[in-house]
């Protein structure tokens, strides 16, 4: 980053002094951290109050650049450390932000549960269809027929759509972009974060050094020509009818904006139907105390 | 600090080990509990199910034990004291994400109400084959505390030990119970709040300027914040410098893994507990932990009535492992006999400790029941000749 007098908006989010970053030349994941730091700027949140949890890989090195409470977790534990660090502290805007093959392959049985539950979390995934800190192994969200180091020979798996995947187990907002779509994506990531429940950001992202340049795709700049061209905004879009194929046409948009109660609201209710008076909330008890305390010094 | 009255079910109770430890997580302050069900562990879950929300306490049941484990370290950054229980197929699972709670250096709790191994093993029956997984389960290089309880009334203590170690040394803490420990009822006596010492976080009064997340204190123990503070921290699993940022290099490795080892090395002294029965002029010394300890004493019983000079050691503490106390006996012994319920596992630290000076027998049992107290007495006939 640079010190000049017209620095990024996202400046003052990031960790400059771990600045350069580990990322290659052309990676997306730059990109998506960018539109993060704006969509907090226009989110308006006390920052002070948003935590970042990332798990392995690529984009799991995103939660050491934020200059915000960030957890750098084990390789696809990024959302039940959060799902703890929520239910902990309700206060907090949990983000986790994270790769697909950390949050959909070894992460994939949270992911569904963490929707499942409707947990308070916004999960951005960027998608560069492999494991690219490893040396771009296939991974779920590789399209059939692109080849990897472990599949010399082409894929041979079925992968997984992430925004059917997200709203089948029941997100209540399901977005895709890409590092093209950047006010787009900017304010999908601020919709998302005002959202209250699981929240699934999908950026699609080239990996130059790895995915794109082993299958003939050209570099990051052909990519992006790429995404210009062979996108369709689908709002509201059937997330059931959004696959991604290799070479084939990329639907991006909003497909799900719902509103349902949280993993939070469901324990708060259920509790008070069962015990009345008797529930006592995490952060309502250290409320209490502190205003006993209160009462005490006065 | 005393716990909250409030929450204390003070006064005498009729308490399986399960249920006596929910019942000391409560007094302990522990107010998040992220489990998954696996036998015989499992009574620890529900009773906290059932307690924490009127006690300002939050259970949730999680979709795996790796799951239970990352939100239990999710929710110490949350800032709320927390725990999870399990048995030896999750205590496995459990692993990897202990290892990264041994790394960011959180305060928890993890009890392991051991059943017979490996792999699906006995699940309703009783082992003790995990506590040298307890000791060196994750990879990598660390020290971590566990304790072992023999009875319902120890249980509900440890536990509460537990949480204070865990919080004075910022490291994971290990609640090594048994399946008998853990199912047998008894009678749990539970304190008034004045009796009990609470060991609170220690939350740094730095200013976020000042404070960094890894500056070992004088006892090698960092300061710690909470999320949501305005600390603005990192913290990560990688090797990491003080201000918690990722060091991948050979001198940050060495600044930082001897330490996670050397705080529990050097403060030993103060996380080792042992009860020590007629040691002082003994020719043998029955080395033993959780309800071995207590099947044992029948065998002692039965030499010290032939006249055998026979003491019992009793490790309250299992890791760090008390080799000093056991090397200093080694001189006056003739030998120690350690039963346990696995092939050999405490046993062969003793055998290091004692380096020599005094045999070691170990009387093994494979897992599923408690030793024949014969086989017990047999070794200390055989060491005492």
């Amino acid at each position: 980053m640079s010190n000049a007098p017209h620095g990024h908006p996202g400046e003052a989010m990031l960790r400059s002094e771990r600045l350069p970053h580990i990322w290659c030349p052309e990676c997306g994941i730059g990109t998506a951290l960018s539109c993060f730091t704006e969509a907090l700027v226009g989110s308006k949140l006390d920052l002070d109050k948003v935590a970042v949890v990332s798990g392995i890989g690529c984009t799991g090195r995103v939660a050491g650049y934020v200059r915000l409470d960030s957890f750098h977790t084990t390789h696809g534990r990024a959302i039940p450390f959060a799902t703890g660090l929520k239910l902990g502290n309700p206060k907090l805007k949990v983000v986790v932000f994270s790769g697909d093959g950390d949050l959909i392959s070894i992460g994939g049985n949270h992911f569904i549960h963490a929707a499942r539950r409707n947990v308070d979390l916004t999960v951005i995934c960027v998608n560069n269809f492999n494991y690219a800190m490893t040396g771009g192994q296939v991974a779920p969200t590789t399209p059939l027929g692109a080849v990897s180091p472990t599949t010399p020979y082409g894929t041979f798996e079925h992968p997984f759509s992430l925004p059917a995947l997200a709203a089948s187990c029941g997100a209540v907002y399901v977005a895709r972009w890409t590092t093209l779509h950047v006010r787009q994506l900017i304010r999908s990531m601020e919709t998302a974060l005002a959202k209250r429940g699981f929240a699934f950001v999908e950026v699609i992202s080239p990996c130059p050094t790895l995915y794109t340049r082993r299958n003939k795709l050209g570099s990051g700049l052909d990519w992006m020509r790429m995404l210009r061209d062979k996108t369709d905004v689908r709002n509201g879009a059937d997330p059931r009818t959004v696959d991604i194929s290799f070479g084939g046409r990329i639907a991006i948009g909003t497909f799900v904006d719902i509103e349902k109660p949280t993993l939070q609201d469901r324990i708060d209710e259920s509790m008070k139907a069962a015990l009345g008076e008797e529930y006592l909330r995490i952060d309502a008890a250290e409320t209490d105390r502190s205003e006993q305390r209160a009462l005490q010094e006065q | 600090m005393h716990p909250d009255p409030a929450v204390m079910l003070t006064g005498a109770h009729y308490l399986d080990g399960d249920h006596a430890c929910a019942e000391g997580a409560v007094v302990a302050g522990c107010r998040f509990f992220a489990g998954y069900p696996i036998t015989p562990s499992t009574e620890i879950a529900e009773r906290v199910a059932r307690r924490f929300p009127k006690v300002g306490g939050v259970f949730i049941q999680m979709e795996d034990e790796m799951a239970a484990m990352a939100a239990v370290l999710g929710a110490v950054w949350g800032g709320a004291k927390a725990m999870t229980c399990t048995s030896g197929p999750g205590f496995s699972l459990m692993m990897e994400n202990l290892g990264l709670g041994v790394m960011m250096e959180v305060p928890c709790v993890l009890v392991n109400v051991q059943r017979g191994g490996p792999s699906t093993g006995l699940p309703t029956m009783v082992g003790q084959a995990d506590v040298m997984q307890a000791r060196w389960g994750s990879h990598g290089d660390y020290a971590i505390i566990a304790l072992s309880p023999n009875s319902p009334q120890e249980t509900f203590d440890l536990t509460i030990d537990a949480f204070n170690l865990s919080e004075r040394y910022r490291v994971p803490t290990l609640l090594m119970m048994d399946e008998c420990v853990g199912h047998m009822t008894e009678k749990v006596v539970v304190p008034t709040c004045d009796q009990i010492d609470l060991v609170p976080r220690r939350m740094t009064a730095l200013s976020p300027e000042e404070y960094r997340p890894y500056r070992p204190g004088p006892d090698l123990v960092p300061e710690m914040v909470a999320a949501g503070q305005g600390y603005r921290i990192h913290t990560t699993g990688l090797t990491h410098d003080e201000r918690g940022y990722p060091a991948m290099t050979a001198a940050a490795q060495e600044a930082l893994v001897p330490r996670l080892i050397e705080k529990i090395r050097r403060n030993a002294p103060d996380i080792i507990r042992l009860e020590e029965t007629d040691v002082e002029g003994a020719e043998v010394v029955v080395v033993s932990y959780g309800i071995t300890s207590r099947v044992a004493r029948a065998a002692v019983q039965q030499a010290r009535a032939e006249g055998r000079a026979v003491g019992e050691l009793r490790l309250i503490t299992l890791w760090p492992f008390p080799e000093a106390r056991i090397a200093e006996l080694a001189k006056s012994v003739r030998g120690f006999v350690v039963p346990e319920i696995n092939l050999g596992q405490i046993a062969l630290e003793v055998e290091r400790a004692a380096s020599g000076r005094a045999r070691t027998i170990h009387v093994p049992h494979a897992g599923g029941w408690v030793h024949d107290p014969k086989k017990i007495h047999a070794a200390i006939v055989e060491v005492n000749g």
